[in-house]
């Protein structure tokens, strides 16, 4: 009796323990539903209604991070009772990261997106128009660069740049000195820039470089400059007044496109791809002159035998241009009540000459505010200097898709370089390629 | 007596119990993260929906019929069938002749086997980018450098647009022979030496013994090692992504394999409706070639 009575207990035990088992994994299961929802929720409120915490996402960029974790304590300090929780992803998942987030109808109350996405962003309602009490178009147009206009959609903004980034010409002092070109003096005009070039390049006995005179890395920067540099040079345009419209299939554009290609083709200056890309190109002493972003300015002093000077781009025909780009801050749609109040106050303060004249100095990009970038101090910085006074005349291409964007040209250069095809045809070409995009985007 | 029957009894029931619950917990977790977003891809591929839009507005067969027309998809799926077509032969033949050989030694047989295998248990991100390097132009690629050397002219390679899908398919194979390699090897090994034996005794040379007997026993080695290396060449990406510039599957495309177009469609241009039409395409292309494929080698048997 007594060995039953145990026995059926224990096999009576062994059935509860093995249906406590099941029922914890059907939970987890459920738990693995939930999750590939995307329920994860990292909005929060403000409980007792004292502390009101907002969420702020960016890319994670080392010197960007710690920036703006310093700021963040200097916003806290200065407003007890708001609480900003910094995020960061890595940069290569940041656009799927941010894309993801957004059918879930969770994510940030104040976003940092490059202002290329944009468009993608307002079209979906995720983001919310800048409030005018605070941020009025008058208040932007007059102490921001005209460039944050690419941030404008009919007629409202909806973020705002921190800092700017322009392009400038990158020479290498001792390629100069060797190639018997005076170190201090980099060209002026574009005709100097080839003519200079040429001197820098080094070819073998087969015609291979062996170093090249200067970048011709579509891939990189160098569409920017045919697209918004040359051509304009040229006396064309990429686009009509309102964006719609791809206005290079012409003379201009097919001057421009004829000039960079006959880089490679004619003067025999450089070809893409040389040393793998133009960063590595310039850091090895392989190349003479690049362009290229103040950004680049850190990696290049972290290489100490790289001895080179920064210039702006070499003008044409009297004209000056440059291309200039940012990550901006806006506030998502769904941030609504006191974490609307909190965000527009911390946007402002991100947005502030106090936090702009720490992000020139901790992460080299430059203050987007006139007044501030156009003092003496940084105007005439030997090494900032070239990219803010290059601010005033540069552009921010309303891109709709930069990489296809950018692709077009790449693509056009394969055609003409690789398959042969005339120039006329390879950006008549892309400019078709390019307008189904456009026409795509603003007739949906 | 009852009672210890009744305990063996109740002993099996555990056993199997709990041999289930092992097995309804990775199904449990594939229905999850596996046929779930597949037959949620199906769905999607009707609709529009660009990931950020909130709606995902029903367009029946508009994708399909868009891909019809779409240059790019036709020239992207090409690209795919010549990965297959002239990687997935060459790797097999490849990695038959290596292991038949490995097989015929007695010495370091240890060592050529590591040696041959150390490629595909290699991360193919690491070994895209150093097979990159290795193919440019002559300052810093060893291929054009070897060339430049034995004084003929520099190579292309990944710039050309012949020379590219070639080159990448190289890297490939080199990859995979490891693998086709231990399997044919373990087949081999498999067949009794009776049959050699056997085959010795009518007095049939080594071409006859390779031609009568291992060939033919090997035949359900061949068809695993196809049909796997089908569908692993049907879904070529990561090598394209990392050693053709910016993961364009340049130059012009040339190199660019289905599974690559719809990853730009879904991740860089969000079109995640699009990009599930021609997931959809691509799951009833490797579910035919798969299916013919078993039927085929099955009916011959």
């Amino acid at each position: 009796m007594g060995f039953h009575d145990t026995f059926f207990k224990e096999e009576h035990m062994k059935k509860k323990g093995f249906a406590t088992i099941v029922l914890l994994m059907l939970l987890m299961a459920g738990n693995a539903f939930l999750f590939a929802g995307g329920q994860q929720d990292v909005k929060s409120t403000a409980g007792d209604g004292k502390v009101t915490e907002i969420v702020y996402w960016q890319y994670y960029y080392e010197t960007k991070k710690d920036l703006v974790d310093t700021l963040i304590r200097m916003f806290e300090a200065e407003n007890p009772d708001i609480k900003v929780v910094h995020q960061t992803f890595p940069y290569e998942q940041y656009n799927t990261k941010v894309a993801s987030s957004v059918p879930s109808g969770t994510g940030p109350n104040v976003i940092n997106l490059f202002y290329g996405w944009l468009p993608t962003y307002i079209d979906s309602g995720y983001l919310q128009p800048l409030p005018q009490q605070t941020f009025s178009n008058e208040r932007i147009e007059s102490e921001f660069f005209p460039l944050v206009s690419a941030a404008k959609f009919e007629g409202s903004y909806y973020a705002l740049p921190t800092a700017v980034r322009s392009l400038a010409l990158f020479w290498n002092k001792d390629l100069f000195k060797e190639a018997g070109l005076d170190p201090e003096q980099p060209p002026k005009t574009v005709a100097e820039m080839i003519d200079f070039a040429k001197k820098l390049t080094k070819t073998d006995r087969t015609g291979n470089y062996l170093q090249v005179g200067m970048t011709l890395e579509l891939r990189a920067q160098m569409h920017q400059w045919l697209r918004e540099v040359l051509l304009r040079q040229m006396g064309g345009a990429p686009y009509s007044d309102d964006n719609r419209t791809v206005t290079y299939a012409n003379k201009a554009g097919f001057d421009a496109f004829r000039f960079f290609t006959n880089l490679h083709l004619v003067e025999k200056v450089g070809m893409p791809n040389f040393m793998t890309d133009d960063v590595t190109a310039f850091k090895s002493g392989t190349m003479g002159m690049t362009v290229d972003g103040s950004f680049r300015l850190g990696t290049l002093d972290a290489v100490s035998t790289l001895n080179y000077g920064v210039a702006e781009l070499p003008e044409m025909n009297g004209v000056k241009s440059n291309f200039a780009s940012f990550w901006a801050n806006g506030i998502t749609s769904y941030t609504t009540g006191k974490q609307l109040e909190a965000s527009v106050k911390f946007l402002e303060f991100l947005t502030s000459d106090t936090a702009m004249a720490m992000w020139l100095k901790q992460v080299g990009e430059l203050p987007a505010k006139k007044d501030l970038a156009m003092k003496d101090e940084y105007r005439n910085d030997p090494k900032y200097g070239p990219f803010i006074r290059g601010l005033e005349y540069a552009v921010a291409t309303k891109f709709i898709d930069e990489n296809v964007q950018r692709k077009v040209w790449i693509d056009a250069w394969d055609e003409v370089v690789l398959n042969g095809i005339s120039v006329e045809a390879a950006v008549n070409q892309a400019a078709k390629t390019e307008q189904k995009l456009l026409d795509n985007y603003y007739n949906k | 007596m009852i009672r210890q029957k009744t305990a063996s009894h109740s002993l099996e029931l555990t056993k199997r119990r709990w041999a289930y619950t092992f097995l309804i917990v990775p199904i449990l977790f594939y229905v999850v993260i596996r046929f779930y977003p597949t037959f949620y891809a199906f769905f999607l591929s009707t609709t529009d929906w660009d990931i950020v839009s909130k709606g995902k507005d029903f367009i029946g067969l508009e994708n399909y019929r868009n891909l019809f027309s779409d240059a790019l998809f036709w020239k992207t799926l090409g690209n795919t069938g010549k990965y297959v077509i002239y990687g997935l032969p060459v790797s097999l033949f490849l990695g038959f002749i290596i292991a038949y050989n490995i097989d015929r030694i007695r010495l370091g047989e240890g060592f050529f086997k590591a040696v041959y295998f150390i490629p595909y248990i290699t991360s193919m991100v690491a070994v895209a980018w150093v097979w990159r390097w290795l193919y440019q132009p002559a300052p810093i690629g060893v291929f054009n450098k070897i060339l430049m050397e034995l004084g003929l002219p520099q190579q292309k390679f990944l710039f050309s647009q012949t020379q590219a899908i070639f080159s990448i398919l190289a890297t490939t194979i080199w990859a995979d022979v490891g693998f086709q390699m231990i399997i044919f090897l373990a087949g081999i090994k498999g067949i009794s030496t009776q049959y050699y034996e056997a085959a010795e005794i009518d007095g049939a040379g080594n071409w006859d013994q390779l031609r009568y007997v291992t060939l033919p026993l090997l035949k359900p080695t061949i068809v695993f090692l196809v049909v796997t290396g089908t569908i692993r060449y049907l879904r070529i990406f990561t090598q394209v992504l990392n050693m053709s510039y910016q993961g364009e599957g340049g130059p012009l495309n040339s190199t660019k394999p289905l599974v690559l177009y719809i990853y730009d469609t879904a991740f860089r241009s969000f079109d995640m409706g699009y990009a599930s039409a021609m997931t959809v395409v691509l799951f009833l292309i490797i579910l035919t070639i798969t299916l013919i494929q078993l039927r085929v080698m099955k009916s011959e048997e």
